[in-house]
């Protein structure tokens, strides 16, 4: 506006939006992405926050869910019945009612799967180099799963008669219905994984170099059940855990009499029991040196085997088994919490006795290759996976971790990228974790409460009696309202509160489906209420430099 | 000659609420935000709208973290939205003014005129008639100011305009004193505040009990359509009132709980909490009214004392501490009690809502 002015007026009428009020800042809100602390307990590295940011639509959500999880575990299926989701136990939801369930999401996306015949994507480019597996269980399914997505070829020699290894010999199938297992192990093997059965490696170098191999990702697991001496009569049946679970696999039918007697108190030990108790055993009993809250075995797996009828003698060893009696000794903790002898003594008839006292490896396909380290009975690798015979990488239960299948499946991942980074000359490097998202990052006002959704479990009449699945999934709509539970922690869910809550109209909504917003910081006075009010802590104030 | 207009308007948009609210419980990430991607774009804020008015734009002067230009933009946004764009308003000197019309500067998006100080409920009312004389009454007019503005200074004239019923709803931002002026007592400001008039020193530190105007009150005693008051950290509850006195003729009485980082000494990021945490105390009663009759209140949802929305603000900072005076905080704490008792502010136990039971699912299946 120019030329002549109203009465009393000298200066053009001008916006508001010329006067930069950005230049008033010394702190300035930045968007951040934190570690959800449910993607940082996973042991198989799933971005479970992500998946479950899909999920929370619903519909075509779900395959985009399944996608997502399937990019760092090929077992969701699987995994969201056997896993002791360690993620639950972290996650953030847990402080404000009930941790979010999960395990019973991401079983409800592998059966979804399942049913619906979704594939797995197939690599983008073959590099002509060909990876020998040992083992087809779930380490080494996960590695030739990975390996063959990073364009190797992949051949996996299996010892037994069947793919699965601890899932399924160590799980019984009232936990995994066999053909949720197959249907999982059959898609990675229709990526083009070669899988030969009944095939034992005897010397692992001596394999690679006929079958012209440039790697090799060792997963034999822990199938020599421990053994523990007890002096028993003649006539006194003693067997192991591992043998009784993989006989019974391969169709036999164990005869365990009807008081059945187990020794060990892991989780071992209550699936022998609970699968002692579906063979016609009247009376089960675990037998432990210690007490429930020291028993190694998991809180659900004991309060199920109760619930079926699984009786615990705490604070008790066997000194021997004669004529169908066993003589216990009572323990009494010392204050270390080591069990010790009493010197008092007890008696419990039964029929067999069952040993389940742990696993150990059997590395005898390793004899005499160079380089190998073997301590307390396990093989060592570097953090990258690899023994010290270069090529040869192991993980699973051969290696020294935690024994379960989770973790198994997050080795043969680690191992699948570091044996793609070592064979193409580029070491694989894991990126930097970012920051925890902390419950006291959250602005948990802003999330309605709702109790979580159970899962129906099978009436324990019915579970005695046979192999049936003891605990069922998650009807669609209770799918969808336990995945709209999660808290999104760290992690931007779009829900605009930055942009409704900013006085200056200084962010900017880029509206797009998946975009998110922007600070504008011509404007941005660094007051902080976006940060504030923020539900899932995804924006922090940073100082600015002066 | 005051339009007695039939309440449909009120009705209707209180049940929307409810079924949004019902739906909204199971998208439980959505349930307290301003938008949400999983709810359709009819059932966000109009604040989570790329093509809000922003009827108070960028590079305004409100102080870092101002309540009251965040309350503003709320309201006339949602004016805006109800009122398709056809809006004038009519302000009250006061903070709102000066930060966002440093001349030759201005802020609005809408055509907007400044009053003196005690004069905006007048200047809204010749607009509105000015409107009709002209046969424009699909143009609405929005009267606003700050507390001194309203409750003290332009109190005759807004009494006048809610006696006549002139056709303009008044919306007040009160931030609990003279911000502008450097922070002086206003009669909307609360007992034992300190103020720059208020100091805290001798027996009775702060503001005094006893004193002040209870507006909401006040404009509910003159039997007009519709009374409201509302937080700047509900934008839901705060739209859907602005809609429904956007729906009535006649005269109508908005106010809004905006608090001020600078007077009250608070951080700039806590502004949205105060504003929570001042309706979770109960100190501020969040409700609407009909005709005089109160018709509905907003409900405690994670009840909390006093203490936790007064140790945010350094005006009340002389109760707490080696000297405080903690039966000066029990009697504020009274106060709330008082106002939850006589609003009935607190919930009765409602089930979520939730798909059908495992129970019954398991029955199904066996």
């Amino acid at each position: 506006m120019s030329g002549r002015k109203p009465y009393a007026i000298t200066l053009d009428v001008g916006s508001s939006l010329a006067n930069h009020t950005g230049s008033w800042r010394d702190e300035r809100a930045v968007y951040v992405d934190r570690m959800p602390p449910c993607n940082d307990a996973c042991p198989a590295g799933e971005n479970v926050q992500a998946w479950l940011y899909e999920a929370e639509e619903g519909g075509e959500g779900y395959e985009r869910a399944w996608r997502k999880l399937v990019e760092e575990n090929p077992f969701p299926a699987t995994m969201g019945r056997v896993c002791y989701h360690p993620c639950e136990g972290a996650c953030n939801r847990g402080q404000l009612d009930e941790a979010v369930g999960i395990h019973a999401v991401e079983r409800f996306l592998g059966d979804e799967a399942i049913r619906r015949g979704w594939a797995l994507e197939r690599a983008a480019e073959p590099s002509g180099k060909r990876v020998l597996v040992v083992g087809a269980g779930p380490s080494g399914l996960s590695a030739a799963y990975h390996l063959t997505r990073l364009g190797h070829q992949v051949k996996i020699h299996e010892a037994g008669p069947l793919a699965g290894g601890m899932m399924r010999f160590g799980i019984p199938r009232y936990r995994l219905p066999r053909q949720v297992l197959e249907a999982e192990v059959q898609r990675i093997l229709d990526l083009g994984v070669e899988l030969v059965l009944d095939r034992k490696v005897e010397n692992v170098a001596a394999e690679m170099r006929e079958g012209g191999f440039d790697a090799a990702f060792l997963a034999v697991g822990a199938h020599i059940g421990r053994r523990a001496y007890v002096p028993a009569g003649e006539a006194d049946r003693i067997v192991d855990a591992v043998s009784l679970l993989e006989g019974l696999e391969e169709g036999e039918r164990p005869l365990l009499g009807r008081r059945v007697a187990i020794y060990g108190g892991g989780n071992t030990a209550m699936d022998v029991a609970r699968t002692a108790r579906r063979l016609g055993a009247r009376d089960a009993v675990v037998v432990y040196r210690r007490t429930r809250d020291r028993m190694p075995a998991h809180d659900f797996e004991v309060e199920e085997a109760e619930e079926e009828g699984v009786m615990m003698r705490w604070l008790s060893t066997i000194k021997h088994f004669e004529d169908g009696r066993l003589l216990l000794e009572r323990m009494e903790l010392d204050e270390d919490g080591f069990p010790q002898p009493t010197g008092e003594t007890d008696s419990l008839e039964a029929d067999s006795l069952v040993l389940a006292l742990g696993q150990e490896a059997d590395l005898s396909l390793l004899e005499g290759v160079e380089g190998i380290e073997v301590e307390d009975g396990v093989v060592k690798v570097g953090s990258d996976m690899m023994t010290g015979h270069p090529g040869v990488f192991a993980g699973g239960d051969m290696v020294p971790a935690e024994r379960t299948v989770t973790v198994g499946v997050g080795h043969g991942k680690l191992a699948a990228r570091n044996i793609d980074g070592w064979l193409r000359g580029d070491p694989y490097e894991h990126l930097p974790r970012p920051e925890l998202a902390g419950f006291e990052t959250l602005n948990t006002w802003y999330y309605a409460d709702a109790p979580r959704e159970h899962q129906p479990q099978l009436e324990a009449a019915r579970r005695t009696s046979g192999f049936e699945e003891v605990v069922g999934g998650l009807a669609p709509d209770n799918a969808l309202f336990e995945a709209r539970r999660c808290l999104s922690c760290g992690n931007c869910f779009s829900c605009d509160n930055c942009y409704g809550v900013c006085p200056d109209n200084a962010v900017i909504k880029l509206g797009a489906p998946g975009e998110r917003y922007e600070i504008d910081y011509d404007y941005c006075k660094g007051c902080g209420i976006c940060v504030e009010e923020c539900p899932c802590g995804a924006i922090e104030m940073v100082p600015e430099e002066v | 000659m005051s339009e007695r207009v039939d309440n449909e308007a009120v009705e209707r948009s209180r049940e929307q609420a409810a079924i949004h609210h019902q739906r909204v419980r199971f998208y439980q990430v959505g349930s307290h935000v301003v938008g949400n991607r999983l709810l359709d774009p009819e059932q966000r804020t109009v604040q989570a709208r790329t093509d809000r008015s922003n009827a108070i734009t960028s590079g305004h002067r409100a102080c870092r973290g101002c309540g009251e230009a965040l309350g503003a933009r709320y309201v006339l946004d949602a004016a805006m939205r109800a009122s398709d764009g056809k809006l004038i308003a009519a302000n009250a000197t006061g903070c709102l003014e000066v930060f966002s019309t440093p001349f030759p500067e201005s802020s609005w998006q809408l055509p907007w005129i400044h009053s003196v100080f005690g004069n905006a409920p007048a200047v809204a009312s010749g607009i509105a008639a000015a409107q009709r004389a002209k046969g424009r009454e699909e143009v609405r007019v929005i009267g606003q100011g700050g507390d001194g503005g309203t409750v003290d200074i332009g109190f005759g004239c807004l009494s006048g305009m809610f006696e006549r019923g002139d056709d303009v709803l008044y919306v007040c931002y009160d931030n609990e004193a003279y911000m502008n002026t450097g922070v002086q007592r206003s009669g909307a400001t609360p007992p034992a505040a300190r103020t720059a008039n208020t100091k805290p020193i001798g027996t009775h530190p702060g503001n005094e009990f006893g004193q002040g105007k209870d507006m909401p009150r006040i404009a509910m005693a003159h039997r007009i359509p519709y009374v409201a008051t509302a937080t700047v950290s509900d934008p839901h509850d705060l739209e859907r009132k602005v809609e429904a006195a956007m729906g009535i003729r006649g005269a109508r009485y908005l106010h809004v709980f905006v608090p001020c980082p600078l007077g009250w000494g608070s951080a700039s990021h806590d502004t949205i909490k105060l504003a929570r945490l001042v309706k979770e105390t109960g100190l501020f009663p969040v409700f609407e009214a009909v005709d005089g009759e109160v018709t509905a209140v907003s409900k405690i949802r994670r009840r909390v004392p006093v203490e936790e929305y007064l140790k945010l603000q350094r005006r009340y900072a002389h109760l707490f501490g080696e000297n405080g005076h903690l039966e000066i905080v029990a009697r504020l704490q009274a106060i709330a009690d008082r106002n939850i008792d006589e609003y009935g502010l607190l919930e009765v136990d409602v089930a979520p809502n939730r798909p059908n039971s495992p129970e019954t699912r398991q029955g199904e299946g066996s």
